[in-house]
């Protein structure tokens, strides 16, 4: 099986991502695109309707997590090792949260990805990550 | 001349019910299930473990989202807290109305994985290193069974809400 199948495969039943409703758009060769829905029960700041971190985080874990297990020189994922995330401005309350991870370099026991994450204006993200994974090559298909 | 200090049941129920108020300002903290234990100012943040919070099922782990989440729900309710707590007990007995809390805005959040989380409860502490008028940096600590043996810690800037005017 290739690398992009087991990450779609391991990715779309995590219980985590299944109760925050993430969907995984598409996924291959260290790129990984996940998207949810918005959800009045996920908002972080009611004044605002703004969705909270905590959500955006998810997303973007997953996502780069996808991006480096369907990387093709990834054997094996154990971990995210830190993820950092700069939130650029607030989500727009109603509109799904798109975010496209890019696993842009692999050693030969840490994996580095960023990652965007937009709603409907795709010209500004809400919030960019960089994370760092820590791959062991004697251990089974197993991430975040 | 003092005055009597007011029963310490008066008191307690300040306390809880703007804990409460500020908890329940936050929607998703709910959808987490994060509670809050309080000793006098100090907050402990508490995630009773669910099935729901997974991410690995082979190990299994809890999701390095779910983990995110908690640490962030636990450093802002840990600033709002640090800010309206003087402010409530110095008001005594004429204390505001905790309704229309203001939540400070997170600019950057970084979270550190030290190990993986298992599935059981997890608890977590906010320590605010610094609170400007306008910026905030908060440190996190988290763990399960051993206080010392921290499974992630985060830190986070945070922007502050505008004060409001009388």
């Amino acid at each position: 099986m290739a690398s992009s199948d087991i990450a779609r495969q391991f990715m779309s039943n995590l219980p985590y991502n299944v109760a925050l409703g993430i969907e995984i758009d598409d996924v291959r060769d260290g790129r990984a695109q996940m998207s949810m829905p918005y959800d009045d029960r996920f908002v972080g700041n009611p004044a605002q309707g703004v969705l909270h971190g905590g959500v955006v985080s998810a997303l973007m874990d997953s996502s780069a997590g996808a991006a480096v297990l369907s990387h093709p020189d990834v054997m094996s994922v154990v971990a995210t090792l830190d993820l950092r995330i700069d939130y650029l401005r607030a989500a727009t309350p109603g509109q799904r949260l798109i975010a496209r991870a890019h696993c842009y370099h692999v050693s030969r026991s840490v994996a580095f990805v960023s990652v965007q994450t937009f709603d409907d204006n795709t010209d500004l993200p809400v919030a960019t990550a960089a994370g760092a994974f820590a791959m062991d090559g004697s251990a089974g298909k197993e991430a975040t | 001349m003092s005055r009597r200090p007011e029963p310490m049941q008066v008191v307690k129920q300040r306390r809880d019910g703007l804990l409460s108020a500020l908890v329940q300002t936050i929607p998703f903290a709910a959808f987490l299930g994060v509670q809050f234990d309080r000793r006098g100012d100090e907050l402990t943040a508490v995630l009773p473990y669910r099935d729901m919070l997974i991410g690995n099922p082979m190990l299994p782990a809890l999701h390095g989202g779910a983990t995110a989440g908690f640490l962030e729900v636990t450093a802002v309710v840990g600033l709002t807290w640090s800010i309206l707590w003087p402010q409530v007990e110095a008001a005594g007995e004429d204390a505001p109305d905790p309704a229309g809390i203001a939540l400070p805005k997170t600019i950057d959040f970084t979270v550190d994985y030290l190990r993986s989380g298992l599935p059981r409860d997890a608890y977590a502490r906010a320590r605010v290193n610094r609170s400007g008028r306008r910026y905030a940096s908060v440190h996190v600590e988290g763990w399960q069974d051993n206080r010392s043996r921290l499974f992630a810690q985060a830190t986070g800037h945070f922007l502050m809400p505008e004060p409001k005017d009388g």
